[in-house]
């Protein structure tokens, strides 16, 4: 019961906070909503018996990836809402056809699908790991190995020269 | 009553008196600071208020509450007003996790003398430690003046770097207690302090978390001899003190984390636990005291090569080294 109450209060923040994200000109503020989401959304995670995965969500995307797009909006003197507008209508018709896309899949999944119910058994840290590198080894691997490339592909294009 | 109402009601007044003590303690160590500088540098430091000045945090606090609460007219309000909150709150909050006692048993019920013992306590701190980040770079952004503007702009590169090396220093830790339960972390170390197998990863969590309070020699955000008073120059009054109490408690709580991931815990001979906690804890907030006293700034770039240059790939390596030496102890 008070899981029902605490889900249906964090759905909510989240729903509305991204909302805001997305209606809001003013760069720093949304990602001030941007962060609540995740916050909302890391509680979502701990409901569901998976405290690391709301940590991770937390440490990751909250911590990591929205303080370093505030530290280029600071660097570089973006947040001038004003400046904000509104793009043609050729460039937002690629995103308009994903999210509906999106969208249909998951009205669609909801509205015909029937979903196992929720365990109430945490997953712990250990179980995770080892799922994570005992079966998924490899694959955990390959992406970092990606990841690796993606780094050196990103200081060949930033170093000074242009990369010649 | 039910066994539930009983669980709040005990984690209500843990909260209370957790709350209640880390504020008083932050308070005093204000006091303490101005009054160890001032013996450091051969002078009396703050003795007129009450015996021994020990009312001056009270007669402060009277003062900060009276003050004009101003704020610069072309800065960004709701951000202004939020950024205090957001850096005190996460610091006050990493204090739950932290085992401050021995369990004790009360009406045959065993109570934890920790907030929340949670099985994921480790990464709780870096989360918050991480979103702290956030008060140092709104507060400066949203004041409309360069000095902020620059002093959070460094704060914000300084804390990320600097929370690379202290998260990477803490997986050796994690290897040794084999939990990010920090219950278990204290327990592991009932025979053998972790200090002693880890004497580098204690090193490097001791510069990171001097980086992490923004305390000399790496107060570069706040640095009054270019920037004023950095990221929280435009403040004033109470907010003023939230931002500066706030950095008090984040010396008291990571203190109390060093205690618990290298120093043991609350583990110690004859005295009763909360004693070895409080006194390992405030040892910790007298070194960066005493630092504060004796050594110079650091200039930017030298901060940015010692973190991402010689902490970094130091810790890697130990973490290596220690992994090494537990598979082959078996």
């Amino acid at each position: 019961m008070t899981m029902n109450i605490l889900f249906y209060i964090l759905a909510a923040v989240m729903i509305v906070a991204t909302l805001l994200a997305i209606t809001e000109k003013h760069p720093v503020h949304a990602i001030v909503y941007l962060v609540t989401s995740f916050f909302a959304m890391a509680g979502i995670f701990y409901l569901l018996c998976a405290p690391l995965v709301a940590m991770f969500e937390v440490i990751i995307y909250a911590g990591a990836v929205m303080v370093l797009f505030m530290f280029v909006i600071m660097m570089l003197d973006l947040g001038h809402p004003e400046e904000a507008q509104r793009p043609a209508f050729i460039t937002w018709l690629v995103p308009l056809i994903l999210t509906s896309l999106v969208l249909s899949s998951v009205v669609s999944a909801a509205v015909f699908r029937t979903f196992p119910g929720g365990s109430n058994v945490e997953i712990t840290a250990r179980a995770f790991a080892t799922v994570l590198f005992g079966r998924y080894g490899v694959a955990i691997e390959i992406i970092s190995m990606q990841l690796l490339f993606a780094v050196v592909g990103a200081l060949y294009l930033g170093r000074k020269g242009g990369g010649k | 009553m039910t066994p539930d109402l009983i669980l709040i009601a005990v984690t209500a007044a843990k909260i209370a008196i957790v709350l209640f003590a880390i504020l008083t303690l932050a308070a005093y160590l204000v006091f303490a600071e101005r009054r160890v500088l001032g013996w450091i540098q051969d002078r009396k430091g703050p003795n007129r208020v009450g015996p021994f000045g020990l009312l001056q945090p009270l007669a402060d606090l009277i003062k900060l509450l009276t003050k004009e609460d101003f704020r610069p007219p072309a800065g960004d309000k709701w951000l202004f007003y939020l950024a205090p909150a957001m850096a005190a709150i996460p610091a006050i909050m990493t204090f739950a996790i932290i085992p401050f006692g021995a369990p004790v048993t009360l009406f045959g019920t065993e109570i934890a003398m920790q907030v929340i013992d949670l099985n994921v306590g480790l990464l709780l701190f870096m989360a918050l430690s991480s979103i702290a980040v956030y008060g140092v770079a709104l507060g400066g952004w949203a004041s409309n003046s360069k000095y902020a503007l620059l002093g959070s702009i460094r704060g914000l590169a300084q804390l990320i770097s600097y929370e690379l090396s202290m998260g990477l220093s803490l997986v050796p830790i994690i290897m040794l207690a084999r939990s990010l339960k920090l219950s278990e972390i204290v327990n592991a170390q009932s025979g053998c302090w972790f200090i002693v197998y880890q004497p580098l990863a204690f090193l490097i969590f001791l510069i990171s978390i001097l980086a992490e309070c923004k305390r000399i020699p790496f107060d570069l955000p706040e640095a009054e001899g270019e920037l004023v008073a950095g990221f929280h120059t435009e403040y004033s009054g109470m907010r003023f003190g939230l931002f500066f109490v706030g950095e008090y408690i984040n010396i008291i709580v990571l203190g109390g984390l060093a205690t618990t991931f290298f120093l043991g815990g609350w583990h110690g001979p004859v005295l009763p636990p909360v004693v070895w906690f409080t006194m390992k804890t405030l040892s910790f907030a007298f070194f960066f005291i005493w630092l504060r006293g004796t050594a110079p700034r650091l200039r930017y770039d030298q901060l940015m090569q010692l973190g991402w240059k010689v902490l970094t790939p130091l810790a890697l390596v130990n973490i290596l080294v220690t992994a090494w030496w537990l598979v082959l102890k078996g």
